[in-house]
Formats: C-alpha cells, sequence, structure tokens
C-alpha cells in the first residue's frame, strides 16, 4: 500500500516538474527543473527493478545533461522573451 | 490559434497511445517471454555472467555497443568541429564568481574518490548493478568538478585521445580475435569461471573496461570542450 | 490488490505517455531554440520510462544473479528493454551536447534565439 503511495507520488512529481520546466519563463530555472525530473525518474526506474538504468539516468540525466545546458545559456541568453535581453546582461555582469 | 491545433492533435495522439498500451498490460508475462528467457538462461549457464544486462549489453548485442561508442564518438567529434575557433585561447576561464577555499579543497579531497567509484563501477560491472557506462559517466562528473571548481584545470587532449584511441582499438581487437578463432565477431575466446568471482564471464570484463575508458574520455572532451567555449 | 495494480497500471503508462506530449507540445510551440531542445528531451525521458514499464512484472526481482537468487528466473524483469534504454540515454546525450552546440553556433551567427526572427528557420 504505502509502496503504491510512494509511487504515485513520485509519478505526480515528476509530471509537476516537467510541466514546469515547459511553462517557466526564465530558462535557467527551467533547466534545473528538467534535473529534477531525471532524478525522481531515476527513483521511479530503481522501483520498476532497473538498477542500471537507475544508475545511468542518475548520472548521465541530473548532472551532465544539466551542466551543458547552464553553459549553453551562459553562452546565450537566459530569458526565452527576447526584450529582456538588456536586463539579463545588467544584472550578470 | 497554433497551440489549439497542436493541443488537439496531440489529444488525439495521446488517447490512441494510452488506449494501446493499456491493452498491453502491466505487470504481466507477455509477448517478449520466450526471447527472455533464451537470455537469461544462456547468460546463468554458458556465459556465468551475473547481470544479464551486462550479458546482453557486451555479449549477444556486443556489436550495438560498438556502434553506439562509435555513436559518442561522432558526437564529440562533431561539437569540437561546430564550435572550432581559431584564437583558441586554452588556460584561464572568465567566471563570475571564484571558487572558495572550502570549495576548492572539498573537491580536491572529493575528486580521487569519485575516480575511485568509477573504476569499482565498471570494474564489477558483471556481477553488480552497474558497467562500462554508469563509471564512466562518473568519472566524467569527478573531472567536471575538478573544472568547475578550478579556473585553470586543464585537461590533456593528446592523453584523452590516446586513451579513446587504444579502448576503441582494444574493443576491436578482441572482438576480432573471437572472429578469427571461434567464427564470430565478439565470440568469447576466454575461459568462463565460476558465477559471482570477479574473473567471470570471459571477455566481458576486459570489453566493459574498454567501453568505460572510452566513455570517461568521450564526455571529459565533450564537458572541456562546451566549458571553454566563451566569446 | 487487482484494482490497486490496476491503478498502477494508468498511472505508469498514463505518466509516461504524458511526460511524452508535454515534451511534443514544448518541442512544437515554444519559440527559444533551448526550449525546444529541453522539450525533445523530456520527450526522450517518457519514451525510457515507457519501455521500461513494459518490461515490469509483478513482484518481479531485478535481473541479477546474486548469491541465493539463482532460481528465480521465472519472476526476473524482461532485461532487453533494459538493455536498450541504457542505449538510449548515453546516445541521448550525445544528441542533446551536438544540438546545444548548434544552438551556440546560430546564437553568434544570428544574435538572437527566437526562431520567428532568425529568418530561415520560419515555421
Amino acid at each position: 500500500m504505502i509502496y503504491i503511495i510512494l509511487t504515485l507520488t513520485l509519478l505526480l512529481l515528476m509530471i509537476a516538474s516537467a510541466v514546469y520546466a515547459i511553462w517557466q519563463k526564465d530558462l535557467l530555472y527551467a533547466v534545473i527543473a528538467s534535473g529534477i525530473l531525471s532524478l525522481f525518474l531515476s527513483i521511479v526506474f530503481l522501483i520498476l527493478q532497473a538498477p542500471d538504468v537507475a544508475l545511468t539516468e542518475a548520472a548521465i540525466g541530473v548532472a551532465l545533461t544539466t551542466i551543458i545546458f547552464i553553459i549553453a545559456i551562459r553562452n546565450t541568453v537566459r530569458f526565452e522573451d527576447e526584450h529582456d535581453k538588456k536586463k539579463v546582461k545588467t544584472t550578470t555582469k | 490559434m497554433k497551440k489549439v491545433i497542436v493541443l488537439i492533435s496531440l489529444g488525439i495522439l495521446g488517447f490512441y497511445l494510452i488506449d494501446i498500451f493499456l491493452g498491453i498490460g502491466f505487470g504481466v508475462q507477455h509477448f517478449t517471454a520466450g526471447v527472455k528467457d533464451l537470455y537469461l538462461s544462456n547468460s546463468k549457464d554458458t556465459l556465468k555472467v551475473s547481470n544479464v544486462v551486462t550479458a546482453i549489453v557486451v555479449n549477444f548485442r556486443g556489436f550495438d555497443t560498438l556502434g553506439e561508442v562509435t555513436v559518442l564518438f561522432l558526437a564529440s567529434t562533431a561539437l569540437g568541429g561546430i564550435l572550432y575557433k581559431k584564437r583558441h585561447h586554452v588556460g584561464e576561464r572568465s567566471v563570475l564568481f571564484p571558487a572558495s577555499r572550502v570549495v576548492m579543497s572539498g573537491a580536491k579531497l572529493l575528486f580521487p574518490s569519485i575516480v575511485l567509484l568509477g573504476a569499482y563501477v565498471f570494474i564489477h560491472g558483471h556481477l553488480s548493478p552497474g558497467g562500462g557506462f554508469q563509471g564512466g559517466t562518473i568519472i566524467a562528473t569527478g573531472f567536471l568538478l575538478m573544472l568547475l571548481t578550478y579556473r585553470n584545470y586543464s585537461v590533456s587532449h593528446n592523453r584523452l585521445v590516446y586513451f579513446e584511441s587504444l579502448a576503441g582499438i582494444l574493443f576491436v581487437s578482441i572482438g576480432l580475435v573471437g572472429y578469427f578463432s571461434k567464427g564470430s565477431f565478439l565470440e568469447n575466446v576466454l575461459p568462463v569461471g565460476n558465477m559471482n568471482e570477479l574473473f567471470s564471464g570471459g571477455v566481458i570484463g576486459i570489453i566493459y573496461i574498454a567501453v568505460g575508458f572510452k566513455v570517461a574520455a568521450e564526455l571529459t572532451g565533450i564537458i572541456y570542450t562546451v566549458l571553454h567555449e566563451k566569446d | 490488490m487487482e484494482k490497486y495494480l490496476n491503478i498502477l497500471n494508468i498511472a505508469i503508462y498514463g505518466s509516461a505517455v504524458l511526460l511524452m506530449l508535454i515534451g511534443l507540445y514544448g518541442a512544437l510551440t515554444k519559440k527559444s531554440l533551448i526550449k525546444i531542445v529541453l522539450g525533445l528531451s523530456i520527450l526522450d525521458s517518457g519514451v525510457h520510462l515507457l519501455m521500461i514499464a513494459i518490461g515490469y512484472l509483478k513482484d518481479g526481482t531485478a535481473p541479477i544473479f546474486s548469491p541465493g537468487n539463482e532460481d528465480k528466473m521465472n519472476i526476473m524483469v524482461d532485461p532487453i528493454p533494459q538493455a536498450l534504454v541504457l542505449t538510449a540515454i548515453v546516445i541521448g546525450f550525445g544528441v542533446t551536447a551536438v544540438a546545444l552546440s548548434l544552438v551556440i553556433r546560430l546564437y553568434r551567427h544570428h544574435n538572437t534565439l527566437r526562431i520567428d526572427e532568425i529568418k530561415k528557420l520560419k515555421w
């Protein structure tokens, strides 16, 4: 019973972070949300008896993909809307 | 208007996908059961490998893994080609905040244990969950920690290329030895030991160690190339 | 127990399909190139969850013959989708890295990330 409640909670959190990642205008927050999605996904893989896949997802999805996205954001713009670009230039430099 | 069209078509697609997969059923034996039993019994009886996923990835489907490693190599090469600049100054990276002393000492303390954990994961890939891909990725995250902390930490590209090429040559030459002595590519040529011992499974351990080195070198190269990308 | 299993059935397949649809929605309607790549990577996650869920067996164990586990062959979950997903995750990372490097290159050339301002990529 507690197993089913845990699984349902994890799935709900996963969907919520996916929706947040698509909805958020600030790309940095969106990328962090997709990293959290990968973390919950790796726990779901562990519950579904796939420890190899859980290890891979935890290492690649959480760490490396997030870092690659963050570096891409650092080299381009941080906000989805173009007119926020000047604001970013002044706040981060 | 465009969003409405997209939402309607995605709704139709989602309805049919849900319908199909609820028909398949969750948690029951279904159409792949015969292949599954074949792989499980072969891995237990003839190869003596505990982790069946490793046996499939390296032995039964070893040629696919060779292709996968090649794709990763091509991705790393393409990344270097796309982001190529003539005056590529290596060394000091511009960062917003320099890392504090606590972070520096902690990174220096953690780095050897992260690399050791990665090596453990890929050496014991045929006994426990893990393997070359996971271990290589863990080692790459260790290098990522050092690259993020120290702004003038640099990885020698030549050394990465040597590791990667040697690992690739080892993989292919083990496959060729199997081809010339047993008649098929990546056939097992070494004696399989007993189950749940470190020296079991024949060539699987050696191939996974090669894959681990190759993946670690490729991912470190990708991270290093992208991280030094600043105009 | 049968009823709860049915709930899990609908929940896991439903959330996997929902993840795929969310990712596809983001990739189709968003204007920012980084958001499109992010949507494609969420789509990837949904496909991986779907494939692992197909191989699951009720009350099964992981496909590892650990000591004391050697005769439980008929309750092990299916190892083939796991091997497939293991490959797919690593390839997906390579694809994401190449796509993001192309995005950086496009930004340097056009000085914008919105695909409706980059004329050659207009929808």
